[in-house]
């Protein structure tokens, strides 16, 4: 039994050699996410797209195969420098995916940025790494922080909203998500009457500031909250009763298809701005709603179809480069595709994506939210900012 | 907004919420310090291990009032085994030997929180008592903040008559007093200490418990609510019930309108206040030993 089964890996390897001088590649993929920590729950969306992506978009390269090498960032920069310069000079990854944190981005763009081997970002979306630290090794098919508030400010100003009160976790990706905000609302004409910035770090109690912002009487607050802070943000201001006069806005993660259902009640009425939200209606998004709710039980969030964007974008690149390290890294920047999204495509400028921003509303009906679009601004693109490749 | 007098009216509440959760916690700790001079950091963790105990029996249930229940018998039992192992063997090692292990429990207690209950924001959704909002004074105020408040009040008031009225309450004074003259007159200060640690430790699992449907709860919670803690401690004055309460609603009150009026120097504010209160008052505002 045992030889037979020598016998058997001996032919297997041999015609694999074969098989080797055909052209066959194995490309490795090093996916760098948080599979522990405070973004464990976002790690694990991702990572779920992302191999969805490759058997929808993988399933066609012929004898070649991609491998995963997984490492856990948590949201640690330092510790998640040495794993990723493991996977670059030991593992001898082909190309690098994920990362959550920008904080944990901020910490190895260095490094990414002088090693050739490129990096494709899933999530973090700090405006510097496709902005003035950009980098010909770094794409990123997630958002860029001003990406996604930008449009809302013309566009409330529009609903004639005219004053407005911001608030946000004080850090990076808070303070570059209002000043998105602030900037295309005030020269629409609109005006800031307040804004709060409570620290990132425990908070848990957003009443003082939810008090403070309702005696600004403004006619619209703008926030942006996130995972575990945007529950409770949501439910505190639903239970302080301000929304029947001062109506919830923000940047589209404070009610994410992550965790609305969590929020039920509290999160009705509230209106946002996202890149995806499961409510577009296209082929693409039903083949990956469907497929990802068959395996995972529940609706595949902005986190999942960064994820599984990523795995096609690769996927695309590896097709159209046929092995080549210039040319896939040069694929990378060009690409353009149908995503769940909707279109989207990588600015060669920036490395950052192109997408649609929608605009979508919470509604609470039969004991479940129900999110629908009201408005979609195409192609939304930032400006260079200072990058130069 | 200063000129709106909702805003005031509400973040009065609001100050009252956080002062009465701050009472909470302090009040045990307080006394624990008066009577037999110990400095318990890890005091903060047990509040934290209330909110996650709290979160399990809830979800076990469905609903809340056991949890409000057996979340504080649960760390008053971690409080016990605290003390009979390390707490009781450090009682005369001095106050260095004690801040430090007491500090390292800290962190033992945190990777013990993060290890059972995981790092992410636990919170419940459903059976939480007082869910929604009334008006007052045409002001829309959470029920549950004022559940808060009520808790805090009836806690003050239980623990007014338990130490004023009751064998218990007077061999406690007594201890606080002059333990050694206590000791003689046959007050079993020993004995006395151990149940004031069990209902410190209860006390600060109720607030956890208390706490956990309006903030959720968190691995770590306990970490942050420590300093105010210790503040309301040093500026009520050690050993007292009044001082704790009135320290409470100093330090919850400077942190709920300091971080709204000047958000910038709201944490500092809770530390000149620290200051101004040493200079006047160095034994604090309401020390149980003159």
């Amino acid at each position: 039994m045992k030889t037979r089964v020598k016998l058997g890996v001996a032919v297997a390897a041999s015609l694999m050699l074969a098989g080797g001088q055909a052209m066959s590649k194995e490309y490795k993929v090093g996916v760098l996410l948080p599979f522990s920590g405070v973004y464990a729950g976002l790690g694990a969306h991702i990572e779920n797209g992302f191999k969805l992506g490759l058997e929808h978009y993988g399933a066609d390269l012929g004898s070649d195969t991609i491998t995963m090498v997984r490492s856990d960032t948590e949201a640690k920069p330092a510790a998640s420098l040495a794993k990723t310069k493991k996977m670059v000079l030991q593992d001898k990854v082909d190309v690098l995916v994920g990362v959550v944190s920008s904080a944990v981005l901020g910490g190895m763009r260095d490094f990414v940025h002088n090693s050739g081997t490129p990096l494709v970002v899933a999530n973090a979306g700090n405006d510097h790494m496709t902005g003035e630290k950009c980098s010909p090794n770094i794409v990123r098919v997630s958002f860029s922080n001003s990406q996604i508030n930008r449009p809302v400010g013309g566009w409330l100003a529009k609903q004639g909203v005219k004053t407005a009160y911001l608030m946000a976790p004080d850090y990076a990706a808070g303070h570059q998500m209002m000043e998105a905000f602030k900037k295309t609302f005030t020269e629409a004409g609109g005006t800031i009457v307040g804004e709060a910035y409570p620290p990132l770090q425990g908070t848990k109690d957003y009443g003082p500031y939810i008090t403070a912002a309702k005696a600004a009487k403004p006619d619209a607050i703008y926030t942006f909250f996130a995972g575990g802070a945007a529950i409770t943000f949501v439910k505190q201001y639903h239970d302080f009763g301000v929304k029947k006069d001062i109506p919830l806005y923000g940047a589209g993660f404070l009610t994410s298809a992550a965790y609305v259902h969590v929020q039920g009640e509290a999160a009705d009425g509230t209106v946002a701005a996202l890149h995806y939200v499961p409510a577009i209606d296209t082929p693409e998004n039903k083949k990956f709603q469907d497929a990802y709710q068959a395996a995972h039980q529940k609706v595949g969030s902005e986190f999942a179809v960064a994820g599984y964007d990523a795995a096609h974008l690769i996927v695309q690149a590896i097709k159209k480069s046929g092995g080549d390290k210039d040319a896939f890294k040069a694929a990378l920047s060009k690409a353009e595709f149908n995503g769940p999204r909707g279109p989207l495509r990588i600015d060669p400028a920036t490395n950052n994506v192109v997408q649609n921003i929608y605009l979508f509303k919470n509604e609470f009906k039969d004991g479940k939210v129900v999110q629908t679009i009201l408005d979609t601004i195409p192609d939304v693109q930032d400006a260079p900012n200072g990058c130069s490749m | 907004m200063l000129t709106d007098s909702g805003f005031w009216f509400v973040q009065v509440l609001n100050s009252l919420q956080l002062s009465m959760l701050l009472f909470l916690l302090s009040v045990g700790l307080t006394v624990i310090f008066g009577l037999m001079n110990f400095v318990n950091l890890a005091h903060g963790s047990l509040y934290a291990l209330g909110a996650l105990f709290g979160y399990s029996i809830a979800q076990a249930t469905g609903g809340m009032w056991l949890a409000y229940l057996l979340a504080p018998l649960c760390v008053m039992l971690v409080g016990a085994i605290l003390y009979i192992l390390i707490i009781d063997r450090m009682r005369k090692a001095g106050p260095m030997k004690q801040v430090l292990v007491t500090f390292g429990l800290i962190f033992v207690l945190l990777d013990i929180q993060r290890y059972l209950w995981g790092t992410d924001q636990l919170g419940v959704t459903s059976g939480i008592p007082f869910s929604g909002s009334f008006e007052i004074f045409g002001e829309i105020y959470p029920s549950y903040r004022l559940f808060i408040i009520c808790v805090g009040l009836v806690v003050f008031a239980a623990l007014f008559l338990l130490l004023e009225h009751t064998r218990l309450g007077a061999e406690v004074r007594a201890g606080v007093d002059d333990p050694e003259t206590a000791s003689c007159l046959g007050v079993n200060v020993e004995r006395t200490f151990f149940v004031v640690f069990l209902i410190g430790s209860a006390l600060a699992g109720l607030a956890g418990v208390v706490a956990m449907p309006a903030f959720s709860a968190e691995a770590g919670m306990g970490v942050s609510i420590l300093v105010p803690t210790l503040v309301v401690v040093v500026v009520g004055g050690l050993g007292s019930l009044k001082g704790a309460f009135a320290g409470s609603l100093l330090i919850g009150t400077t942190l709920t309108f300091g971080q709204v009026i000047i958000p910038s120097f709201a944490s500092m504010l809770m530390y000149a206040l620290l200051v101004a209160v040493l200079l006047i008052r160095p034994s604090g505002l309401f020390p149980a030993r003159g």
